[in-house]
Parts: structure tokens; C-alpha cells; sequence
């Protein structure tokens, strides 16, 4: 493999040495690794005293591994990069045109997704897909194009999105619980409070610039928490809050009461119809977000904000009201947030702090960062892949027939998470849809490499 | 020259200080309407201070920077009460005072009309070109969009302004010879394109005085000659008056209706180009030579 090399005349004996110099290089730091963390075991035995168990045989699969692995990706990896690609053959409308019918399809599998669930795996089994894997991930896909336009098109690296998610699902399930108010009237004014709050943690925050806002956002988002968890006699602490209303179709109550969805369908009650109705709640919710987030970047207000990505004194010498610009970003996604915590709270009849902690803005924020910031669809697949990707692992009870039954996958969910981080970093270093589409074009739409696009000071 | 015009541009006893370094001392100077003016010095004699304290982008130590949008000669009462009221801006018959120092930068580019362009390139490197001259546009769109509701509603007084946007952006583009590269991205034209871009960018705000931070730094000598017809269109063609720091002499002497020059943010010589030119302490400054070289020194500024 190494021979094809074209740019490089080595002989392939010698670069062969070199890779495996390289690997023996690699292997030696994972056994200096290896051995603190895996060599040595600590048990109890009968009479309460501790042994150390040797495990060398870990240490020598970790280090062989090591090696193995990067031989083999010093072996096969691609000739050295050229810094500008070949131009496609494809025509750019035909890309466009494929682009699109990619769209029409994801968008009939999404609509279709709850009936394939229901076909592929009955009732009591489609709730689980249904919930677990489809509404989750459509809230986080929300979320996560929510925070891109803060920190995708504006450039302002936000580590406390939580805050208005938080905002979102309290001031509804508060708002349900003292005055009565229905789902559908918490929604939009969930989001108009976030969006307020937005502003209200712009202010003092947007002077600041880069690494200080970042830290100032992460505070945001503890302080909220903090509160949340305080403030007893309104939030309740940590006993959080329960009981918040349902959404209801028109009226109609997803119970087996009289009234109730089925009831007046006349159909089998089943909880399985909520969960439909909830998916298709939050999927037109995040289209919504989608939407209007399309539509922004086609106004001024959007190119003004990847312009603020851009250069920030250059938009100010053009007449562009920074201040405004970045506050407007931060109230929009805000916005957004709030709806999807509303949501969240409607979804799961009960809020309490633990649901929004840092945690939560981290993989927002991974799922921007992993999907190419700025990108609709990158986001969207980001989500996919590290949501259902958690969710799967507790599907993975085969692996308990290779390793044992005391393996639980999901206790490897962050070491997945960032070996994932990792990989896409060293591939895809822009994220997974990594360039840009001009906003508008005089004769033909091309897309703006990724190291030409900026990621923002703040 | 029309002396008989009130100055667009009145510097008045301006100072900046940074800590203990007095970047710019008591520089008084004007630049008339219609006018190319251009700022020389030699470097670090404080020429971006005062670009920078003109459009906002530092706030002076002291002095006042006024500018007229008006046909009229404020009498200096008016300009006095405006000074004593504390406001940013007085409305004069035919048009409108400034008091640039008491405005923030974004607001002297949107309503006194002045605009900027930078010693180090800064366009929007990752939007295209065309991008870069709608983005500039921002404000006036800004308002067609409704402050973006009727904009998002597809209203179509948002779809006429941006057709419009276009078309001026497309008259830019034609005029400084980049229609063709219009959907590239900025950041990928080559350093005398990305020139000129920056200066179509900062016309398409439609400015009353334009900035320009050494538009010919880094120009190849047909590029500079192309500058200097380009600059002199803008002033006839577009009634802009032109303020210039420039070290490349020959695009200064030769279309610079007024020169002033600086040396550690002190003002030395102040006058036309013939006059500039001849000044011994300018030549003094620039090749720091004794007074028996003057003449030699004379002879090749002039070449």
C-alpha cells in the first residue's frame, strides 16, 4: 500500500520500518498506560483482606491492539492529502437535485418512522422505539439546531444552552400547575420566557468575547440549576414537579377515560397512541426550528450573524449593530430551547433538576460541534448517531453472552462518546457536513470550504 | 477647489492617549467635501489612531471630530450649542451634524455615512463575494425585512429591497472587475481582488467619506494604477469624498487634492501636494536627513 504512494519516493521496505518504528513507539505509551490502569486489580477475599490481582494479560491485549491499530492506519492510510480537491464531475445542479430528493426521503422515513415501528415490532414493543429512540432524538435534534444558531452561524460558543432548556420546561410546568393553563398555551410562552431570559443573560454577558463567554454561559447554566434546585416552595427541589398536564389532541386526552383519544375513535385504548402523538408533536416542532432557522439565514439578521462569525469589527465598521445581533441569536436560540424544554416537560409528566445538568449542554453542544457548525443536516445525523447511539447500547444484551453476564454496555457509553470525539476529529476536523452554503448567488450555488469559514471569537 | 464649502470633515484639537504614550497631540486638520485627502507619515506616526477614532473604533482622550451632512456652513454658535448639549447629533437646515467622538462605531458607519476599509484585509473570508457586498447592505434591508417579521413571512417589499441589494451589488462587482467570481468565497480571491472587494464592500453602505487604510499596500505597480483611476471615479462619479493613508507617493501626489502629514502624532505640514512635497521638515521626517540632503532627498521624492 504503501509503495502507491505517489508524492513519496521511498522505497516501501523503508517506509514499512517506519510505520513499524512508529507503532513500537505507540505501543510503548499504551503500555505505559496500560500498566497503573489495567495491570493490577484490587479484591477482597473471605477474611476481608485485600489482594492484588495481576491482569497482565489485558495489558498485553491493549498493547498489541495499539500496535496493530496504528500500523494498520499507518499502512492504509491515504497518500498525503492534497489541499484542494479535485473538482467533481458532478454538475452542482444535480447535487442539488440529489440533495433534495435525500431531504423528501429522510423527511417520509421521519413522518412514516412511528407506523414502520408499529408494523416492525406490535404494539407494546413499538412504544419503546417510539419513545425512547424517537422522541428522545428528535429533542435533541431540536436542541442541538437550536444552539447552532448561537454557536454554528453567530460564533458564540454558548457551554450553558441547559439554562434555557431548564427555563422552558419549569415556566410550563408552572404555569400548568398554577393556572391551569393546557399544553398548548405553555408552549409559546415557555419559549417567549426563555427567549426573555436569553436577552436577560445577553446582556452582561455578550461583551465578553471567546473563552470568557464560554465560562460565563457554563455559569448561567449552574446558577439556574442551583436555583432550581434551592428554591423549594416553587420549584420543589429536588422532588422537582409532577403532575404536568398531558398535551391533548384538540381536547381529546391520550387516557382510557370516556372522553379519551380512543374512546372516541372508538379504538383499543393503548399508551402507544400518545407516544405517535408526541412524536409527531416534537417532529413538527423541530421542523419549525428548522424552518425558520432556513429562513434566517436567508434575511439579513442571519447574514449578519455568520458575518459576526466572520469578523466582528468588520460588521461593526459596515453600520451593523453587534450588540443587537448577537442578543437577537441568543434570544432566537434561547427560544427554541425553551420550546423543547416545554415539550420535555409535557413528555415526561415530571421535571426535577438532575435532568438539566452540564451534562446536557456538553452533548448539545457535541452534536453541533460532531454535525459541522452551521449545518442543519449535519446536526440532524450528529443527533442520530450519539443519541441512538447511547440508546442502543441497552440493546446490545448479546454482549453479555461474550463478555459475561456482569457486562453493562451502557457503563461504556463516554469511553464510545469520545473514541467517537476522537475519530471525527482526526477525519472530519470541521464535523461530519463540513462546508458552507452561500445564502444567496448570482449564478451558481457552490459551496465555501471549511477552513475558509471562520468558527467565531465570541 | 470650492473653498467657499463648509468642510464635510472638522478635526479639531483631537488627542489619544494610551496609558502613558500620547498617540496623537493636538492634530487639527479638515477635509473639504467632494476632496481626496490624504494622511502621510512615516510608521507609528499615529495615521490609523485618528482613522480610528474617526469611525468610533477608539473613543479620543480629547478634541472634537464634526462632521456636516448639510449643503450649509454651520455658524459656529450652532456647532457650540451642539458641543455644550451633550447629544451626539443636531439637524441643520439641509441636513444634519455629527459629533463622531461621541458615537459608537457601528452608528458613525450607519448614519453619518462613513465607512472604513482596513490596513489588513478584513472581509467576510467564508462568505462569498456577492455575501460580502449584501451583508454590507445590512441596515437598509434590515428595515425592508420588517426587522426580519415581514422578511420571514415572505412579504414582498423584503423580496423588491433585496433584488435591489442585488443589482447594486452586481454594479460593485462590474466596476472592480470581480462579476465573474461573484459565488467564490472571499477568503479564496487573491490579495489585490480582496483589495478592491473591501473597497466595493464599503461603497455599497453608500458613505459620504470613505476611509481608506493603504488601499495600495501590497499592490503590484498596474494594480496601483488601477487604484488610482478607481479612487479618482468614486470621487467624481460617486460625489464620495475620500480620506487616505497611503505610503505609495505616487498614488498620493498624484490624486490627493489636500495632504497632511504626521509624525508622532503631531501635524508637520498641512496643504496641497505641490506644497507638501516641498516641505523641508516632510522630507526631514520621511528620510530623517540633515538639511544639505534635502535636495537629494527632494529629487527622489518626486520622481
Amino acid at each position: 500500500m504503501a509503495s502507491l504512494r505517489a508524492d513519496a519516493p521511498q522505497s516501501p521496505w523503508r517506509s514499512l520500518a517506519n510505520a513499524v518504528t512508529d507503532a513500537l513507539g505507540a505501543a510503548l505509551l499504551a503500555l505505559g498506560l496500560a500498566v497503573p490502569i489495567l495491570a493490577l486489580r484490587t479484591e477482597q477475599n473471605i477474611s476481608n483482606e485485600l489482594i492484588l490481582q495481576p491482569r497482565w494479560g489485558y495489558v498485553a491485549i491493549a498493547v498489541a491492539g495499539t500496535f496493530a491499530a496504528r500500523l494498520g492506519y499507518l499502512l492504509l492510510r491515504s497518500p498525503k492529502r492534497q489541499p484542494r480537491r479535485v473538482k467533481s464531475a458532478v454538475p452542482n445542479s444535480w447535487r442539488e437535485i440529489a440533495a433534495r430528493s435525500l431531504a423528501v426521503v429522510g423527511l417520509g422515513l421521519l413522518a412514516l418512522y412511528p407506523l414502520i415501528a408499529l408494523a416492525l415490532t406490535g404494539k407494546a414493543g413499538a412504544i419503546k422505539w417510539i419513545d425512547n429512540f424517537g422522541i428522545q432524538i428528535m429533542i435533541y435534534i431540536m436542541l442541538g439546531w437550536g444552539l447552532n444558531i448561537v454557536v454554528g452561524l453567530a460564533g458564540l460558543l454558548d457551554l450553558g444552552y441547559v439554562a434555557f432548556y431548564a427555563v422552558g420546561a419549569y415556566s410550563s410546568a408552572l404555569l400548568a400547575q398554577n393556572f391551569g393553563l393546557s399544553f398548548w398555551i405553555c408552549l409559546p410562552l415557555a419559549g417567549i420566557l426563555a427567549a426573555f431570559w436569553g436577552i436577560l443573560l445577553g446582556f452582561p454577558v455578550l461583551r465578553l468575547r471567546g473563552d470568557y463567554l464560554a465560562i460565563v454561559t457554563l455559569a448561567f447554566g449552574e446558577i439556574i440549576r442551583l436555583i432550581l434546585i434551592n428554591w423549594v416552595p416553587v420549584t420543589g427541589g429536588y422532588a422537582g414537579i409532577s403532575g404536568i398536564p398531558r398535551p391533548t389532541l384538540l381536547g381529546l386526552p391520550f387516557n382510557a377515560s370516556e372522553e379519551g383519544f380512543a374512546a372516541f375513535f372508538h379504538l383499543e385504548f393503548s399508551p402507544v397512541h400518545r407516544a405517535i402523538f408526541l412524536f409527531y408533536v416534537i417532529l413538527a416542532l423541530a421542523l419549525l426550528t428548522n424552518w425558520v432557522t432556513l429562513r434566517l439565514r436567508r434575511l439579513p439578521i442571519g447574514r449578519a450573524w455568520e458575518a459576526l462569525r466572520e469578523d466582528e469589527i468588520a460588521c461593526r465598521s459596515l453600520g451593523i449593530n453587534t450588540t443587537t445581533t448577537k442578543l437577537t441569536a441568543f434570544a432566537i436560540g434561547a427560544g427554541f430551547g425553551g420550546f423543547a424544554g416545554a415539550f420535555f416537560a409535557a413528555r415526561q409528566g415530571f421535571i426535577s433538576p438532575e435532568s438539566f445538568t452540564f451534562m446536557e449542554s456538553a452533548i448539545v453542544l457535541a452534536i453541533v460541534v460532531l454535525g459541522g457548525m452551521g449545518s442543519q443536516i449535519g446536526v440532524a445525523i450528529a443527533a442520530v448517531a450519539m443519541i441512538g447511539g447511547t440508546e442502543i447500547l441497552r440493546e446490545l444484551d448479546w454482549l453479555r453472552r461474550i463478555f459475561g453476564p456482569d457486562f453493562e454496555p451502557t457503563q461504556y457509553r463516554m469511553l464510545l462518546f469520545g473514541l467517537a470525539m476522537v475519530l471525527v476529529m482526526i477525519w472530519k476536523p470541521r464535523g461530519l457536513i463540513a462546508f458552507r452554503m452561500p445564502s444567496i448567488f448570482l449564478s451558481e450555488r457552490r459551496r465555501v470550504r471549511a477552513d475558509l469559514v471562520q468558527e467565531g471569537h465570541g | 477647489m470650492r473653498a467657499a464649502q463648509a468642510p464635510l470633515l472638522t478635526v479639531e484639537h483631537l488627542s489619544m492617549r494610551f496609558g502613558g504614550l500620547l498617540a496623537i497631540d493636538d492634530l487639527s486638520f479638515s477635509a473639504a467635501r467632494g476632496e481626496i485627502t490624504a494622511i502621510i507619515g512615516p510608521n507609528g506616526a499615529g495615521k490609523t489612531t485618528v482613522f480610528n477614532c474617526i469611525t468610533g473604533f477608539y473613543k479620543p482622550s480629547g478634541g472634537r471630530l464634526l462632521l456636516n451632512l448639510s449643503d450649509a456652513t454651520p455658524a459656529a454658535d450652532q456647532i457650540d450649542r451642539l458641543t455644550t448639549s451633550g447629544a451626539r447629533t443636531a439637524a441643520i437646515p439641509g441636513g444634519e451634524l455629527f459629533l463622531l467622538e461621541r458615537m459608537p462605531d457601528y452608528e458613525i458607519a450607519a448614519r453619518a455615512k462613513v465607512a472604513r476599509t482596513f490596513q489588513n484585509i478584513r472581509l467576510f473570508a467564508g462568505m462569498t463575494v456577492l455575501e460580502n457586498l449584501i451583508v454590507a447592505q445590512h441596515n437598509r434591508l434590515m428595515a425592508a425585512s420588517g426587522w426580519t417579521v415581514l422578511g420571514l413571512l415572505g412579504a414582498p417589499q423584503y423580496r423588491e429591497a433585496e433584488a435591489s441589494a442585488l443589482e447594486k451589488a452586481k454594479y460593485w462587482l462590474d466596476k472592480v472587475g470581480l462579476i465573474e467570481r461573484a459565488d467564490d468565497p472571499a477568503g479564496d480571491l487573491p490579495y489585490g481582488a480582496q483589495r478592491r472587494l473591501e473597497i466595493a464592500r464599503a461603497m455599497c453602505t453608500e458613505p459620504t467619506l470613505l476611509c481608506l487604510d493603504e488601499p495600495a499596500a501590497g499592490l503590484n505597480p498596474r494594480e496601483s494604477h488601477d487604484l488610482k483611476r478607481f479612487l479618482k471615479s468614486l470621487q467624481v462619479e460617486h460625489a464620495t469624498s475620500l480620506l487616505l493613508i497611503e505610503h505609495d507617493m505616487s498614488v498620493v501626489m498624484e490624486i490627493s487634492d489636500h495632504i497632511v502629514v504626521l509624525e508622532y502624532g503631531q501635524k508637520i505640514s498641512d496643504g496641497p501636494p505641490d506644497h507638501v512635497r516641498n516641505d523641508p521638515k516632510v522630507i526631514a521626517a520621511y528620510l530623517g536627513v540633515e538639511d544639505e540632503e534635502v535636495e537629494e532627498a527632494e529629487a527622489e521624492i518626486t520622481q
